[in-house]
């Protein structure tokens, strides 16, 4: 379990990182490494050059506002789950990092850098997705935005151009009267989930829900994000959701079992959900 | 003997030195030795075609690339069958490199050699094998069913059938009262040390010497294997184990394909070669354990009395049979646990399969047998609607029945002979210590809440410290320094503190004076190996023994010295004196001094031994007849046969009524494993075996397909339980002393993990009240069985 040979830059600029980036031929961009390493050490990755962003200090960001919090490319997951201001403006990004991996993953991983993974069974892109926010993309051609429901292409596929260097994500804040909660089964704490969900409840002047809607993780190719606000209403919510999923089996858990756990997270994710709401209301 | 250290619960002595990164590990060793790495099957089984090795020649910094055809005289042989046995006719091994037909995925094919490791790895990626894909043989009922065979020669797949009885099974079930029937199913798993294994080979071609350091439980056995591979005196190898990062009985296998390739590679080039297994390698290439699936026919009277027993064992072996027939043995003995029955018939079918080796991962076969037979107490504890402690109890063999002989031959090959032991008590203190008699209160409220909750038991008998033998040698220097040195190795278990502990108490010296050294053929030559629960036992003994021989011959010549009988002596601190007075003594490294008699005086306290130093009659020689130079003395223990621990665990368990998860709330070990050397040593044990058994009962099994591919050869997928998924232990000890050994201690190793998925699928049961026949148990496991089979066992027949 040895890496095959392979270049390595150390660019210090954002110019110089896609200028390299554009440069390599079968270039990949190394970040916190939590998932590019192993695969090279599996050699089940064999890129030509790694373009280690490490030192741009210009990427080293996470700011937030009234509109939302910007994560910058090497903002790890422990900074950004620590950051009383984040959970503020979005507290549903503080609840799923506690769901990702363990904490010393946490520490050197990063939060673009698991949206441009973007593994199926990741918690952040489905609270991207969930959340409707976008990724900021930077090569020599010029800077873009790419929003989340374009971003996720397929498992660990994204719109993301080989010379494109994912520079930031950014996650809108919570509207007014909205709650949110994240429910997840794995086999272990912080393994890869079996099925999870995001869910943003919003509750109209009487406390009751008036827009819910879930995205789910583990269960489709990509994060699937459900509009279930007349799904809640009629009753059948977990019925409904295993209707919309199509689940596949693998050694953990066959597919009946995760539309199953589906149904179930939904109904505690929105349970919760609803009751932030409620709390936030509360003067 | 002082008590005062023995039995006390000392912290581990050598647990700063690993803990702050001090252990000298395998690949610690050797920094500029030249790697090893292996071009390993993909297939199941295959017949190797062709193999081209001119793409790895290009690779800068390669050293050697070597095939079978390689290989010269008996490194070309196949591999030893390490324990041959009657019942294994068809015993089959494998070769250190294949020779014409792979039989598992992960086989050794070539073997290269470069200047790191991650050269060694470019080369054999570049290296062609073209196969003839055969078919895969891949589960026991596939093997049985021997549609297709893994080897040409064997037929029926089956390597051995071990039959064992007491009387007339058939008569004695049709004469029981009560009757059933069923079937039983244990998973793959395996030890996954968090060290894998490793070798480093040094040949000092000036010496024609080869030094080895393996990552083994067994020296010596090793150093064997490889002077007789490479056809050396053994005088001309030397076997090291360093700090080896746990074994769990996967490294008691010996000698590996690496172990025999290493060494004969490092002396063909004259450099130091090593090979340190990745987790990959250690996935496909070690070894697994566990697979059997049970047939059983119970016979029992009203009372939940077994009077008849009747066992049909598939054990799937995987492609070879290195180590022989053990697990069945073990299995097919051990199943018996505390309990009498009345007749009783085992038969063990051995299986071949194209997937990795199956040999004894701690438990040892053990867990499948108790799985089986605690089933059977709970099945006839339902069937009847009586409490399962009191149908056990019903079975137990009494206190006073020691020693008791169940009738049947062991895996030592002697028969199979409990020596002591008190089951009932060990019952009461187990259902006291979970609360067995107020759990159905507990678990009516639960209900009441919408929880299910549940609770279950089990107990298990084990043969511990098999022989043949074990030796000490004790040494005490001149400083006071006392030198410990057994044979066999250590990979964890605090050897350096309880063997420790057992000098000190014979010697009368403290703790801190007294060294350890394990597994490192320079020191001692005549081991055997560290398994079965044994190494406290054989060496525990065996070192107390030669220290009765130091203690009595300082007790000689401090006599002369202090002109006193030595039976008059005693030793305090690491003084002789005279019992009961400490006024005036000598110490020990003096008594050391004296026992050497010298020409020529280094320091002041070789001084005092020089000829015109000391005094005496001129009548007699300086060492007198029959004495020997030095206080230091060896010894060894042979037991007639094995001594038998006991325990009993019990378990409260939470299972999601949505989704499926099971949680375990309480976790009990009752245990007795004669005279405490540590309590803390021991308690550890239990700690880290419970927790290994937790992984076999709800986390971990090795997903082959049906093409022999196993799916989860990684800690990602292969769902080693975290601390997060393992509960807190609560522990009680019984001490009933062995008397078959002079100190009275039974071995600890294997017991936590025994019975651990009898005892979660017990409690699973009662809480879900269904029947649970298959182990590992997993949420989406259980999510099926709850649609497949709701209610199968009704509430009022679950027992208590």
């Amino acid at each position: 379990m040895k890496p095959p040979p392979f270049g390595y830059r150390a660019p210090r600029t954002l110019d110089e990182a896609v200028t390299a980036l554009a440069d390599a031929d079968g270039g990949k961009v190394l970040a916190g490494g939590q998932s590019l390493v192993p695969l090279l050490n599996m050699r089940l990755a064999a890129p030509a050059e790694l373009i280690d962003v490490n030192h741009v200090a210009e990427l080293d960001t996470l700011e937030a506002d009234g509109a939302g919090v910007r994560v910058g490319a090497l903002a790890r997951h422990a900074r950004v789950e620590r950051s009383a201001t984040a959970a503020r403006v979005q507290p549903l990004l503080r609840r799923a990092l506690r769901h990702v991996a363990h904490p010393v993953i946490r520490n050197r991983g990063t939060v673009v850098g698991s949206l441009a993974h973007a593994d199926p069974a990741a918690e952040l892109p489905a609270v991207l997705a969930l959340l409707g926010g976008h990724v900021e993309a930077v090569s020599v051609r010029g800077r873009r935005v790419v929003a989340a429901r374009d971003l996720f292409v397929g498992p660990l596929e994204t719109a993301l151009a080989d010379d494109e260097l994912a520079v930031a994500a950014f996650f809108p804040a919570a509207p007014p009267r909205t709650g949110t909660a994240f429910a997840e089964i794995a086999r272990r704490h912080g393994d890869f989930a079996l099925a999870g969900v995001a869910a943003t409840v919003t509750v109209d002047g009487d406390g009751q829900a008036e827009a819910v809607r879930a995205a789910f993780l583990g269960v489709a190719e990509v994060p699937l994000v459900l509009d279930l606000t007349e799904a809640a209403a009629s009753g059948r919510l977990a019925e409904h959701v295993r209707e919309r999923i199509d689940p596949e089996s693998d050694i953990h858990a066959s597919a009946d079992y995760r539309r199953h756990l589906a149904g179930v997270l939904a109904q505690r994710a929105l349970a919760k959900a609803t009751a932030d709401a409620l709390a936030r209301e509360a003067p | 003997m002082s008590t005062r250290i023995f039995g006390e619960g000392i912290a581990r002595r050598e647990d700063p030195r690993l803990l702050t990164g001090q252990g000298r590990y395998l690949d610690d060793l050797g920094r500029d030795a030249l790697a090893a790495a292996f071009v390993r099957s993909p297939h199941a089984h295959a017949r190797i075609i062709d193999i081209d090795v001119t793409g790895a020649l290009d690779v800068e910094g390669l050293v050697a690339v070597y095939t079978w055809e390689d290989l010269p005289g008996r490194v070309a042989e196949p591999l030893p069958l390490l324990i041959p046995h009657p019942a294994l006719t068809h015993g089959r091994t494998g070769y250190a490199l294949a020779r014409d037909t792979v039989r598992h995925v992960g086989e050794p094919v070539v073997m290269v050699v470069a200047r790191d490791r991650y050269l060694a790895e470019d080369a054999a990626e570049r290296v062609r094998v073209e196969y003839e894909t055969l078919p895969p043989v891949v589960g026991v009922e596939a093997a049985e069913r021997a549609e297709h065979l893994v080897h040409d020669d064997v037929p029926g797949n089956v390597g051995a059938v071990l039959r064992q009885e007491t009387g007339d099974v058939e008569a004695a079930l049709a004469a029981a009262p009560h009757v059933l029937e069923f079937r039983l199913d244990i998973e793959r798993s395996a030890a996954t040390p968090l060290e894998g294994r490793g070798v480093h080979a040094r040949w000092d071609a000036d010496d024609g010497s080869l030094r080895v350091h393996s990552s083994t439980q067994t020296a010596t056995s090793v150093r064997a294997a490889i002077a007789v591979k490479l056809g050396l005196p053994q005088g001309k190898v030397e076997v090291v184990a360093p700090d080896v990062g746990g074994g769990f009985g996967v490294k008691i296998v010996h000698p590996w394909p690496e172990e025999v390739l290493v060494p004969w590679a490092a002396r063909l080039l004259g450099r130091e070669v090593k090979w340190t297994e990745d987790r990959r390698e250690h996935f496909v290439a070690a070894a697994h354990e566990r697979a059997q699936v049970q047939h059983v026919r119970v016979g029992f009277d009203g009372a939940g009395r077994v009077l008849a027993l009747d066992v049909r064992i598939l054990h799937d072996h995987g492609a070879y049979t290195p180590y022989g027939v053990i697990i069945p043995i073990v299995t097919s003995t051990q199943l018996l646990g505390p309990y009498k029955i009345g007749v009783y018939r085992a038969e063990v079918v051995s299986l071949y399969t194209t997937t990795l080796i199956v040999t004894p991962y701690r438990g040892a076969g053990r867990p499948q047998g108790v799985f089986c037979m605690e089933r059977t107490m709970d099945r006839i504890a339902a069937h009847l609607g009586r409490d399962r402690a009191g149908v056990r109890a019903a079975n137990l063999i009494g206190p006073d029945e020691f020693p008791y002989d169940q009738g049947l031959t062991f895996q030592d090959g002697r028969p199979l002979i409990y020596d002591s032991g008190d089951y009932p008590a060990l019952l009461a203190k187990v259902t006291d210590l979970i609360g067995w008699d107020g759990f159905p209160a507990l678990k009516e409220a639960a209900a009441a809440e919408g929880r299910r909750i549940g609770i279950g038991l089990a107990c298990y008998v084990e043969g511990t410290g098999v022989g043949p033998y074990e030796g000490g040698h004790v040494e005490i220097d001149s400083s006071g320094r006392v030198h410990v040195a057994t044979g066999l190795t250590s990979q964890g278990q605090g050897h350096q503190t309880v063997f420790a502990q057992i000098a000190a108490a014979e010697l009368g010296v403290p703790v801190e004076d007294v060294h350890v050294v394990t597994g490192d053929t320079r020191r001692f030559g005549y081991a055997v190996g560290t398994f079965a629960s044994r190494a406290a036992v054989m060496s525990g003994n065996a070192i107390a023994l030669a220290c009765r021989r130091v203690r009595a011959k300082a007790l000689r010549i401090a006599g002369e010295a202090l002109e006193a009988d030595p039976s008059d002596l005693d030793i305090t601190d690491g003084v002789v004196h005279v019992r009961g007075d400490r006024s005036s003594g000598i110490p020990l490294r003096t008594v050391s001094v004296l026992s050497n008699p010298l020409r020529y005086a280094f320091d002041e306290q070789t001084a005092l031994a020089t000829q015109f130093a000391v005094g005496g009659p001129d009548t007699e020689p300086p060492v007198p007849h029959g004495e020997e130079p030095g206080l230091e003395g060896r010894d060894y223990y042979s037991p007639v046969r094995s001594t038998f621990a006991a325990g009993m665990h019990a378990a409260i368990v939470e299972t999601d009524p949505d989704t499926a998860e099971i949680r375990v709330l309480r976790y009990a070990v009752v245990h007795d494993c004669g005279r405490l050397i540590n309590p803390l040593v021991v308690e550890g044990q239990i700690h880290g075996g419970v927790a290994q058994g937790i992984g076999g009962a709800l986390y971990e099994r090795m997903a082959y397909d049906e093409s022999g591919q196993l799916l989860n050869a990684s800690f990602m997928d292969f769902l080693m339980p975290y601390a997060t998924e393992v509960p807190r232990v609560e522990t009680d000890h019984l001490e009933t002393p062995s008397p078959l050994n002079p100190l009275g201690i039974k071995g600890a190793g294997e017991a936590g993990v025994i019975p651990v998925s009898a005892v979660i699928a017990a409690a699973v049961e009662d809480a879900e009240g269904i029947a649970i026949t298959a182990m590992p148990l997993s949420p989406d496991a259980l999510f099926r069985l709850r649609r497949t089979q709701p209610g199968a066992l009704p509430p009022s027949d679950v027992g208590r």
